[in-house]
């Protein structure tokens, strides 16, 4: 895992060029604040646990790094929960490089290749399957099912859970009893946790263990502090507002960027197709929707995912450059730095299969689940529900559209068959009210509709 | 819905009868399971009207409530239905086989071995549908907690010796029902609609007699049509010739023929409780008939591999439950505790994975869906290689190079695995695709201790093997606390008298 693939927008963003607002204070000074208030929660104020509400892109791993550099120097033993090998990993380096001297566990399993051999160049990053041997380090990092089988070791006096929304109640009941206090970050627009089965048993219930953790955390503890951080450092100013608006209304936040401090331009001229007018539109106004005729397909609509193939080619024929905030030369759009995102497994090895053919590597292609905390320049989205007959609760849900309508620093195309807006109104959400279950707003009927409303002004026809 | 799925439903529409979705039953139906269709009374919760109850399909034992709102005549019912259910499902509690089983001794914390009972079978219940299983555990939770005259002998009316037992049986099937699998208490709908397709949407297929119209129809006749007739024939006064599988009743019924004979059951006529048993009769004996025709054709399939190895954790549970209620331990509580509820999840979500595997392994119908959907790969075997792990000790890596036409989702270093005869699973590293058509896999396991691979434990050039990316034993899920250990951040340690307690007033209770 490189820092290409994840969140490292603060710290580049932290001296870059400030951009003038009118009233509001600027937003690295609005991030710095709701940071220090943070820190002082967590490591002075008198909560067992501290909850942080992150938005896309809003330094959420770099808080945690903070965060944990600052309560190691305090001298106590502290645990950190992430959800993948993959976030483990790149939250060790992170830390490592942040702090080279600082002693770091990294506890993992004992399959082969358990962790990133990237690891392996930091001296002070201690790596085992078992924890005993990681006993007396500063920091231990590992996922949530490694902890919950860590047996005869601890208690911790601090933890800090990452991605503590996509973590299931189940799993932090399994963990809770290793540490003493603890630190929750996520993001409460992304994915949420689910089951297999059917757990309508439970609902209401304030431990219903397929809930997030975070969740079943505040019904038990309603008084502990939440704070939010106000800017995203990933989304530019032609996206910040709408995932606000659509994925956020109630805890609104901003980009780190002003208007044009992002530009994406192409070296080769348009050829004026569909697919080179969608990506000068998305170029210049942040977002292109490529409109498909309406169709009901299955969901590896062949002609869709050639469109998606397409788009991904001609992005990187057309060499685009992207001017931002981190460095005064443009940097090159190459294809580390591209993203396609689907909404099941099958549409994105469709999507693999096509660009493979037209011989395209190195894009990450993958779902949305999958893409969840991952940062890349340009993404190519095929939408949930293009060709569908219905919209199901799963196609709907407002996560899903949150995280791949907010992975890219600078546009995002989405590729859609036309007569999404009608199969919305044909499918009005109905899902079952449950007693003791909080309605979550918005919606994914609302969402959609306002993103699709939003994509409307920015549509070239196939 | 998978592609071939999908396809068996547009071919029933297409010829109007309804298609394979196994070549093996993937359900254990016990040789002697008993029948159970409940009928409830419209607009009272938990106020049963009747039921037909047994296991011997030319002599069912009706049941029936003649003012289901007297609560005297209910407890009768509920006792008769005792009588009748209870012999049933203790009825395989004495035959038992030992089993090792690996426990954690109390006073040394090691793990030992200890010889525990199972019994060698466990009695099935049968309902019609889900609503039926629904209709189980709401009669378990109603009366599992009545106080008996012998617990409570000033009670003016103490329930029936029996029935809080029943309830804590009903209890226990309808808890296990839910876990994916599980054959103690089924639906028949369900265990139809896995084994076939129709042309009908799911929800349509809830309807029994329509499924089974489906299902039955002749070559040359159309099950669609004979379904449609199910569900519409009317008799003159509206009310359905093939009357619904309950528990609900058909409206018409209820007002046209059920309502003027209660009328006249009340007003204490002659003969009136009669007239009541046989249309409440008239109701059941249909789905009866259909609940044994759906059997006939589901044991008309040959059982999957796995199913008995399903069937033994159903004996399992069974077992638990026999011993919590031999060492006396109240009655599952109404709600469960977090960390209860955590531990029932996790073993439901291993449940579910294993069921797909071993549904896979056990059908090539089944495996073929996987197949399709990228998730398995079946081909001919064109190419081994030996080959050697490094270190001080090298174990037999050796390459498999497959055939096929099949396109499976597969990473440099994705985990495949395959049957070995014998029900073990051998594990494997997918290599690389040598050309279109081809996956090289190294196999990493089950070839034995040795140098050499055992014989028989790689598989040969010309052999055809079949690869699944999915594990074929899903692991369980993390060990949690014990609930008395509950952390803070799921409110702790439950309290035992809280979890019983009625919910406290709040300012919405009071207008």
């Amino acid at each position: 895992m490189t820092d290409t693939a994840t969140d490292t927008a603060t710290e580049t963003a932290t001296g870059a060029v400030p951009h003038a607002t009118t009233t509001e204070p600027h937003p690295a000074s609005a991030a710095a604040a709701a940071t220090e208030a943070i820190l002082r929660d967590t490591l002075a104020g008198a909560h067992r646990g501290v909850v942080v509400d992150s938005p896309p892109g809003a330094g959420k791993t770099t808080l945690v790094v903070r965060a944990a550099r600052e309560l190691a120097a305090t001298g106590r033993p502290l645990m950190i929960v992430a959800q993948t090998n993959a976030q483990v990993d790149d939250l060790v380096d992170r830390l490592a490089t942040a702090e080279p001297e600082l002693p770091v566990g990294r506890l993992h399993s004992s399959e082969a290749q358990p962790y990133d051999p990237v690891l392996d160049r930091h001296p002070s990053v201690v790596k085992s399957a078992k924890v005993a041997d990681l006993a007396g380090l500063d920091v231990v990092v590992s996922t949530a099912a490694k902890w919950a089988h860590v047996r005869g070791a601890g208690p911790w006096e601090q933890a800090i859970v990452d991605e503590a929304y996509q973590m299931r109640s189940d799993a932090l009941l399994a963990v809770a009893g290793l540490f003493e206090r603890a630190l929750f970050v996520g993001d409460p627009g992304q994915l949420d946790p689910f089951s297999q089965v059917a757990a309508e048993q439970w609902a209401g219930l304030s431990y219903d263990p397929s809930a997030s953790a975070v969740t079943t955390l505040l019904a038990h503890n309603p008084d502990l502090p939440v704070h939010r951080l106000p800017v995203s450092w990933r989304l530019p100013a032609s996206a910040a507002p709408l995932v606000s608006r659509a994925f956020y209304p109630y805890t609104p936040f901003r980009s780190g960027t002003g208007p044009g401090e992002r530009r994406l331009e192409f070296r080769a001229p348009s050829d004026g197709s569909s697919v080179d007018r969608v990506l000068d539109e998305a170029a210049s106004s942040g977002w292109g929707l490529l409109e498909l005729p309406a169709r009901h397909t299955p969901r590896t609509d062949p002609e869709a995912v050639a469109a998606v193939a397409a788009v991904v080619r001609r992005l990187l024929e057309r060499d685009g450059r992207a001017f931002g905030e981190r460095s005064p030369e443009p940097a090159s759009v190459t294809a580390d730095r591209i993203a396609v995102g689907t909404a099941h497994r099958d549409q994105a090895a469709a999507v693999r299969a096509a660009l493979a053919s037209l011989g395209v590597t190195g894009v990450a292609v993958d779902t949305a689940n999958r893409l969840q905390g991952r940062e890349f320049d340009v993404t190519v989205v095929l939408h949930p529900l293009s060709g569908r007959p219905d919209a199901t609760a799963f196609h709907l849900e407002t996560g899903r559209l949150c995280v791949l309508a907010s992975r890219h620093r600078h546009a995002c195309v989405v590729v859609c068959r036309a007569g999404v807006a009608e199969l919305l109104d044909e499918h009005p959400s109905a899902e079952p009210v449950r007693l003791g279950v909080e309605v979550r707003f918005p919606d994914g009927w609302e969402a959609n509709h306002a993103v699709l409303a939003h994509l409307a002004d920015h549509a070239v026809p196939w | 819905m998978s592609l071939i799925s999908t396809l068996a439903r547009v071919e029933a529409a297409a010829t109007g009868r309804a298609r394979p979705l196994t070549t093996v039953r993937h359900r254990h139906l016990a040789e002697r399971p008993m029948v159970l269709v409940p009928l409830t009374t419209a607009g009272e919760v938990g106020a049963p009207l009747g039921a037909l109850v047994g296991t011997d399909r030319d002599a069912p034992r009706l049941l029936v409530v003649p003012q289901p709102r007297d609560r005297t005549l209910r407890f009768a019912f509920l006792a008769e239905l005792a009588e009748v259910v209870l012999p049933h499902l203790e009825s395989a509690q004495g035959t038992v086989e030992l089993q090792e089983r690996a426990e954690t001794d109390p006073e040394t914390g090691k793990r030992v071995k200890v010889e525990v009972e199972l019994c060698a079978d466990a009695p099935q219940l049968i309902v019609p549908n889900t609503a039926g299983i629904s209709y189980v555990r709401l009669l378990g939770r109603s009366t599992r907690f009545r106080r008996t005259a012998e617990e409570e002998p000033d009670s003016p009316h103490p329930a029936p010796a029996r029935l809080p037992l029943l309830g804590r049986w009903l209890t226990h099937y309808g808890e296990r029902a839910r876990v994916p699998g599980s054959s103690l208490l089924l639906a028949v709908t369900e265990v139809l609609g896995r084994h076939w397709a129709t042309g009908q949407s799911r929800l349509e297929d809830q309807h029994l007699g329509a499924l089974l119209a489906w299902i039955e129809a002749e070559e040359g006749t159309s099950g669609a049509e004979a379904a449609l007739r199910v569900e519409l024939a009317r008799d003159g006064d509206g009310v359905p010739l093939t009357p619904p599988a309950g528990p609900a009743t058909d409206p018409a019924f209820d007002n046209r023929r059920l309502a003027p004979a209660i009328a006249r059951h009340d007003a204490g006529l002659p003969g009136a409780e009669e007239e009541i048993r046989e249309l409440v009769a008239s109701q059941l004996r249909p789905t009866w008939d259909a609940v044994w025709r759906a059997l006939d054709l589901l044991r008309a399939l040959p059982p999957g591999a796995r199913v008995a190895d399903r069937w033994k954790r159903d004996r399992w549970s069974y077992t638990a439950h026999r011993d919590r209620l031999r060492a006396g331990e109240p009655p599952q509580p109404r709600r469960d505790d977090a960390v209860t509820a955590a531990r029932k999840l996790a073993a439901r979500e291993t449940a579910l994975a294993e069921l797909a595997a071993q549904e896979a392994l056990d059908d090539p119908l089944v495996m073929a869906e996987r197949r399709l959907s990228g998730e398995a790969f079946a081909g001919e075997v064109v190419r081994v290689e030996p080959a050697w792990s490094e270190g001080k000790r090298p174990m037999p890596r050796p390459l498999v190079t497959v055939r096929t036409d099949d396109l499976p989702h597969l990473e440099e270093g994705d985990r495949v695995h395959r049957a070995l005869e014998g029900g073990k699973s051998q594990p494997g590293v997918f290599v690389a695709s040598p050309a279109p058509g081809l996956f090289t896999v190294r196999l990493t396991g089950g070839m034995g201790r040795g140098k050499v691979p055992e014989a028989g434990s790689v598989p040969e050039e010309g052999e055809t093997v079949c690869w699944t990316l999915f594990e074929h034993a899903p692991r369980g899920g993390p060990d949690l606390p014990d609930p008395e250990e509950t952390p803070w951040t799921h409110g702790g340690p439950p309290d035992p008298d809280a979890l019983d307690a009625p919910d406290p007033v709040t300012p919405e209770d009071l207008l």
